[in-house]
């Protein structure tokens, strides 16, 4: 157990801390105190700055002061179709996305928790994509999703199947890129749950002459589910902030995720205002997902 | 030691008195990244020979050129002395009050008449017709056509337009004979296809595109002076015009949704389509043979008319202002001063840069010292733009919402597209106060 005097002992003789003498005390105040400056100045400033902002018309570009316009910017927004379709589409997009990953990532787990040749390479080699940067990832599949010389078409003989170009089919092509990016995060998790699934269960379960499918979902799965649904807490949210690989890889409206809506009325249209008060829109949507999420994971805890 | 403290001191004074000395001559210039930023510095450098000021292009990427400019207004930040900044931002810069008033500049060494007319009412002037200017032409640039000689030349294809279409097979004159040859090109079995056209609707690139089109169809965005829209944008003229540029972009290669300059070029490096549009600024490339293959076979021409005869092109380029929270704004007007020359205007036109300049563009000289300077010079006298009002970014948001559905994902009609479009936008200027 570390004591202050352990501490204390680990100090230089003589040294100007040893001879101040610093309490515990002083010494968490000099670890914390920064990190909460920190924290209030840029984060809890801006959170709170930004608030009294989404109840102005302010312009970010103008030199005009902000008038206050009350829920004016909140009852604009939610009223607007373009601003719904963009939280349909997102929506539309996270469930894609996040279950795609979550089948792919998990089964891949799956074939990863067996005994193979050449584990931890192919386990390396699986963990590459979240690695990558995403507006590369963007850049990236933009070509192999080509109509002309895109390899994806030649491979799976499709001619010239239009991914990006058709609105029909260019927001499954966004979220097949992210399924292909963030699929081995999950994958890494589901691998930590399932190494620490006791073995001497699946020797039961195997003398009861338990089926594969009855193990899966009556031992596998209970156990890897708290893990896995952190995995899907962390995917759903940064899943409803995509911005980088959807914005370089179509312009497509049926593509318009929140996060390149908000983008577009903060930076290009400096409707500073507006755009504050769309973003506590999201922000409060998002904390009410992960809420969702939180008390089931807490559900399957306790179970 | 005594006097070694004093030398220390001393040189310390001196080390911090001499950036200052200089920061206090240099003059910083913002632009976005491209070849003629390239130019311009060149071109600055002399001005530092002469002057003995030195200048510096700083520049930043086309994609957050805006973003980063508009963040250093917004702190009045004094990194940039003058800025070279799109046409659409004069509303929100001189109404932010981050662009210098630069009305007697202009009377006082009369620059309306020495640059282009168009120029310097797009480029300069805000609000339009209010006599008050704040950017000096600087890079004149407007959407034209590149397209293959090669193919338009071939006897087998001359005779088999003519065979079609009853007349000679050329460079397009008007969008009837853009629309044909683009059809006749259009052979997707070949790898061939008619025409490459701007679709991205990220900002402004589509909405330039279907400018180019409403304008040589007589049409226009609104009333710059009322700021009137409905049965102006909704016009017959324009609906026709929105109609045919959703035709074009049915003799687009595949996959031609989300594409500007870049793929416009590639569009003929790769020999991919007959006709391409884009920037002049963007043409330079395509007659080096080491970025285009097909460099020689390369010509170019103005945007058609339409069909009243009527012959327009949607405005690039950029004027240079001086920057409100510059601490060497009188160093800068002297830059002006010397920018405008004419012997400056013509080396200006020589490095590479597009000239604005009235005289220079109109000489022999200019007009064939590229196989393209013909169609720019044509072109700079016939250039309308968008909306420049600070709210400019929202009324193109609410072009993109509505012209992309209808030109790439045919939704809808050219009818109703502009009649949407036209409600959003008045409601937008409803919104600001600019229309009752």
């Amino acid at each position: 157990m570390v004591t202050s005097d352990t501490v204390f002992s680990r100090l230089e003789p003589g040294s100007q801390a040893a001879s101040r003498g610093l309490s515990d005390i002083a010494i968490r105040n000099l670890f914390i105190i920064p990190t909460i400056a920190f924290l209030i100045i840029f984060n809890i400033f801006p959170l709170l700055y930004s608030l009294a902002y989404s109840f102005t018309d302010f312009r970010a570009s103008t030199n005009a002061p902000a008038n206050f316009v009350g829920l004016q910017n909140y009852r604009d927004l939610l009223g607007d179709e373009f601003i719904w379709r963009n939280f349909t589409i997102t929506a539309k997009y996270v469930i894609l996305s996040v279950s795609g990953q979550v089948i792919v990532g998990f089964g891949l787990a799956m074939l990863l928790n067996r005994q193979i040749p050449l584990k931890g390479l192919i386990t390396t080699l699986l963990l590459l994509p979240m690695m990558l940067s995403m507006a590369v990832v963007g850049l990236f599949w933009k070509l192999l999703y080509d109509p002309s010389f895109g390899i994806i078409n030649y491979a799976l003989g499709l001619g010239k199947f239009e991914w990006l170009a058709d609105p029909d089919v260019a927001l499954y092509a966004v979220a097949i890129v992210d399924i292909w990016m963030w699929s081995p995060f999950v994958m890494l998790l589901s691998l930590a749950g399932l190494s620490a699934v006791p073995k001497h269960l699946y020797e039961a379960a195997e003398i009861d002459r338990a089926s594969s499918l009855y193990t899966f979902f009556r031992i596998t799965l209970p156990l890897v589910a708290p893990i896995l649904m952190i995995a899907i807490i962390f995917r759903t949210m940064e899943a409803f902030k995509t911005f980088d690989h959807a914005y370089i890889l179509s312009s497509q409206p049926t593509t318009e995720l929140i996060a390149i809506r908000l983008y577009k009325m903060a930076f290009l249209e400096w409707q500073t205002g507006m755009s504050s008060a769309f973003a506590y829109i999201v922000l409060i949507m998002v904390v009410a997902i992960t809420n969702i999420y939180v008390k089931y994971l807490n559900k399957v805890k306790a179970r | 030691m005594k006097h070694s403290i004093r030398s220390l001191l001393a040189g310390a004074a001196l080390i911090a008195l001499t950036p200052a000395t200089a920061v206090a001559e240099d003059l910083v210039i913002f632009w976005a990244e491209w070849d003629p930023a390239n130019f311009l510095q060149e071109l600055v450098n002399e001005y530092e020979a002469e002057t003995g000021v030195s200048v510096t292009v700083e520049t930043t990427p086309w994609a957050d050129f805006q973003t980063k400019a508009f963040t250093e207004f917004n702190a009045r930040g004094s990194a940039y002395d003058m800025i070279v900044g799109d046409s659409q931002w004069l509303g929100a810069a001189s109404e932010g009050g981050h662009y210098v008033d630069l009305t007697e500049f202009f009377a006082e060494h009369n620059v309306a008449e020495i640059m282009a007319p168009a120029t310097v009412k797009y480029y300069a002037e805000y609000p339009g017709n209010s006599g008050k200017f704040w950017a000096v032409p600087a890079e004149g640039d407007a959407v034209g056509w590149s397209y293959r000689k090669d193919w338009f030349e071939d006897p087998a294809e001359m005779e088999a337009f003519k065979a079609k279409y009853g007349y000679d097979l050329a460079p397009p004159e008007t969008w009837a004979q853009l629309l044909d040859i683009a059809e006749f090109f259009h052979r997707p079995d070949e790898n061939r296809y008619g025409v490459a056209i701007y679709t991205d609707n990220s900002y402004d690139a589509m909405v330039m595109g279907v400018e180019n089109a409403i304008f040589s169809y007589g049409g226009e965005l609104g009333d710059f002076e009322t700021y009137k829209v409905d049965g102006i944008l909704n016009s017959e003229a324009n609906v026709n015009a929105l109609n045919d540029y959703k035709k074009l972009y049915s003799y687009t290669p595949p996959g031609w949704a989300k594409t500007f300059f870049v793929e416009n070029n590639q569009a003929i490096t790769e020999g991919l389509a007959a006709m391409s549009m884009n920037y002049f600024a963007f043409f330079p490339a395509l007659l080096n043979e080491s970025t285009n293959p097909h460099a020689a076979n390369t010509g170019f021409f103005a945007n058609p008319a339409g069909p009243t005869g009527a012959q327009h092109a949607a405005l690039g380029g950029q004027g240079i202002s001086i920057v409100s929270y510059s601490e060497n704004q009188e160093e800068a007007f002297k830059f002006l001063e010397w920018f405008i020359r004419d012997d400056v205007q013509k080396r200006w036109a020589e490095l590479g840069g597009y000239t604005a300049h009235a005289a220079t563009l109109e000489s022999e000289e200019f007009r064939n010292a590229t196989p393209y300077n013909e169609a720019f010079y044509q072109t700079m006298f016939k250039v309308k733009d968008f909306w420049a009002v600070p709210e400019f970014a929202e009324l193109l948001t609410a072009a993109n919402q509505r012209l992309y559905p209808f030109i790439v994902g045919d939704e809808g009609t050219a009818k109703e597209t502009l009649d949407a479009l036209a409600a959003d936008w008045e409601e937008t200027f409803k919104k600001y106060g600019r229309l009752q």
